[in-house]
């Protein structure tokens, strides 16, 4: 076996593994169409293999999150402790939990009581249950934005999801936030119905409109930093954001990435060689 | 081969103590080291060393997740993410393992299809290429049940799709979908099975797996000629140094692919569904299985017809059962492969007509695949339909064809004659550049 065989192998390889996922990736919503339009891409300080979090970016973002989307959208599954990713300190982590009232209990007398959040906690729901949610929301439950980010993935198309294994794009998610919080306004086509209640927006996953109405207008977030509060930066934040709270080992999950890759090729490499070796030795 | 004498000489007093009792270094020492491989074995050969690393990394990472799994419909989707976002490396064992699912079905399918075209699965090793049908099989359905048990949407209405297979079988059919799922519908009994049988499974996969290993040794290796060793000594090499350390590096590239997917693209192979939690009343918009079941979703879709009696109303097959038996037949119809290809020729190298038809049906399979992704609408049901039918015709009516009508290449007398043919040829493609 030489180096060409090797190689070819390998471009085999690669070949079959990506025509076999080319199968697969483009499979969520081929049916309908939707969204109507392609998530416009954001270069977000995560991408690539040296992706990291911009953590002001990501401190926007909460607050975006905490003053304007929590009235409705839930976070079951993150905890304050896990803020200081952000930046925060411990003290300053603490101040945020406490903002937060949080139902504990049952007392020594069986009731249940309200305290100030600890770190520990978990970001409380706007609503007791669903039921309640559903109701105050004309009966769609306001998705819970703890995996928000990764689950929400329009289909890419060929031949494009084959480049994406290349290019390693996987900000699918926080482009179609971004997107989608970014794409109200438009006058929708005429030949589109758009039923009451529901707004148009063509970059919605699941139809021409969502129950939601535009969330986000200039100037309703105050920004201490200088950046434009704007709705453009709004969404970028709080898409990043959202791209945290879904993953919060992105980062790390890249830098042991590129340690591992980089040991595997050093390792492959001695490989062939003493392969070579340990072949070269053979007479015919 | 290694059937011979053994030329296990233990050194040390201990192994002479241990060979006299239980000698198992003579038996690993025999299987691993002075085994003969073909010394012509091109890289294609590394898959079946590269997925027996594989499980082991699927059972090691898979134990560490079941330690702290929750298999309950009340806390399975939330035991995950606690998984990712709490445990110590938790994100880097699942992402490990779900990946980890996907790169061993690559490989066995790179390795089904080397298989395929170079006649591994001709005489003798016709019970080892069946073997490898069966481990085929438990790893579908180990996969199958372990995509179940993060609880996520498409876990819960792919489980529902694929139990309700059960249900067409006519009669008793409604009666096991029942005892399958423990329940009327699935719920916290068949997430509790899967769960217990996702565990076992895989390790019964490495019992046939040993079975597998040794009826291998038994025949030997084929090799890219498919011309049987006839002189041990110049056509084969010890297992070890020689072929292990081809196989390492091998494994260490295709670690490479694993690592690109798990370090930088760890959703790509998934479904962004499954990232909500499972919820009986919402049906997803689009149910699809994992990439590596979508050739046979297709073909089990593709069957949209009853099959009865003509010019009467009397159904004999409807339409579901139909497309189940088809989804089971194209996997059971390999268990034949041997005995429905009765070319002498095993290599497909030296079969002209072979070649053309075998790249032609492995795109009828890459085709499969992708209409398995698409909705089973319009143009994408008639494309489902004419590469189903391709599919069976290949076995059924294109290989016995080609058994009997095809002229194959001259044979090479032995493996040497092949190896030093392609020297000659080398260094002859090699004297412009000089």
């Amino acid at each position: 076996m030489n180096l060409k065989s090797i190689l070819s192998g390998i471009a085999g390889l690669s070949l079959a593994c990506s025509l076999a996922v080319a199968t697969g990736a483009g499979s969520a919503e081929a049916a309908s169409g939707y969204p109507l339009k392609k998530p416009r891409e954001v270069d977000w300080s995560f991408a690539g293999p040296f992706g990291t979090w911009d953590k002001a970016q990501l401190q926007r973002g909460f607050k975006v999150y905490r003053e304007i989307c929590a009235a409705c959208h839930s976070m079951d599954l993150v905890a304050f402790r896990t803020l200081d990713d952000l930046g925060y300190s411990d003290e300053q982590v603490q101040a945020i939990a406490s903002e937060y009232d949080v139902t504990d209990g049952p007392n020594e007398e069986g009731e249940m009581f309200t305290r100030p959040g600890r770190p520990t906690d978990y970001f409380p729901s706007p609503y007791e249950n669903d039921k309640a949610a559903a109701y105050a929301n004309n009966g769609a439950v306001p998705p819970d934005f703890s995996l928000i980010a990764k689950a929400r993935a329009p289909e890419r198309g060929f031949p494009t999801f084959i480049f994406d294994v290349l290019t390693l794009y996987a900000e699918n998610g926080p482009d179609y936030i971004y997107s989608l919080l970014t794409g109200y306004g438009e006058e929708p086509p005429e030949s589109i119905e758009i039923s009451d209640g529901t707004y148009y927006n063509p970059y919605f996953i699941a139809g021409p409109a969502l129950a939601m109405a535009q969330p986000l207008y200039e100037g309703m977030v105050t920004y201490d930093d200088g950046s434009p509060e704007t709705v453009d930066q709004y969404s970028k934040d709080v898409s990043a954001f959202l791209m945290w709270a879904a993953e919060p080992m992105l980062v790390e999950r890249k830098q042991m990435g590129f340690n591992v890759m980089l040991f595997l090729l050093i390792f492959a490499s001695l490989l062939y060689f003493t392969k070579k070796k340990v072949w070269s030795g053979l007479k015919d | 081969m290694s059937a011979g004498h053994s030329s296990y000489e233990p050194k040390s007093g201990v192994g002479k103590w241990l060979d006299e009792r239980l000698p198992l270094p003579r038996l690993m020492y025999d299987s691993f080291v002075a085994y003969p491989v073909p010394r012509n074995l091109n890289s294609w050969y590394t898959f079946g060393g590269i997925l027996a690393i594989m499980l082991v990394v699927q059972i090691l990472t898979g134990v560490v997740l079941a330690m702290h799994y929750i298999a309950s419909t009340a806390s399975a989707f939330e035991s995950v993410e606690k998984i990712m976002r709490d445990v110590n490396y938790g994100w880097l064992m699942r992402r490990l393992h779900a990946n980890g699912a996907s790169m061993f079905f690559v490989a066995v399918y790179i390795h089904m299809f080397r298989g395929m075209y170079y006649g591994s699965y001709k005489a003798p090793r016709e019970v080892l290429w069946m073997l490898g049908v069966i481990i085929f099989l438990l790893m579908m359905a180990t996969a199958f049940m372990g995509y179940v048990l993060p609880w996520g949407q498409m876990s819960f209405w792919g489980a529902t799709v694929i139990t309700g297979f059960f249900s067409a079988i006519p009669l008793i059919g409604e009666s096991i979908q029942l005892w399958l799922l423990g329940g009327f519908a699935v719920d916290n009994a068949t997430l509790n099975r899967f769960f217990s049988l996702h565990y076992l499974l895989p390790f019964m996969i490495a019992g046939v797996v040993i079975l597998h290993v040794w009826a291998l040794h038994v025949t030997g290796q084929t090799n890219p000629t498919g011309v049987e060793v006839k002189n041990m000594r110049k056509e084969t090499v010890p297992f070890t140094p020689y072929a292990t350390i081809k196989d390492a590096f091998a494994l260490v590239c295709f670690f490479l692919l694993y690592g690109w997917f798990v370090f930088y693209l760890p959703d790509y192979l998934g479904h962004a569904d499954n990232y909500i939690q499972a919820d009986p009343l919402k049906t997803p918009a689009h149910i699809v299985p994992e990439w590596y079941f979508l050739p046979f979703y297709a073909i089990l879709r593709a069957v949209t017809f009853d099959i009865g009696i003509p010019f009467t109303n009397i159904v004999l097959i409807d339409s579901k059962l139909g497309g189940v038996i088809a989804m089971f037949g194209s996997i059971a119809i390999l268990f034949f492969l041997p005995w429905l290809d009765r070319s002498s020729v095993r290599s497909g190298n030296y079969r002209p007509l072979f070649k053309q038809f075998f790249w032609i049906f492995a795109f009828t399979c890459v085709m499969l695949g992708w209409l398995g992704s698409r909705p089973a609408e319009g143009i994408y049901t008639t494309l489902s339909q004419i590469f189903t039918f391709y599919y069976f015709a290949h076995f059924l009516i294109i290989l016995p064809w080609l058994s009997y009508f095809e002229k194959p290449k001259p044979l090479p007398a032995s493996i040497a004659d092949a190896v030093l043919a392609k020297q000659d040829e080398g260094a002859t493609s090699l004297k412009p550049a000089e």
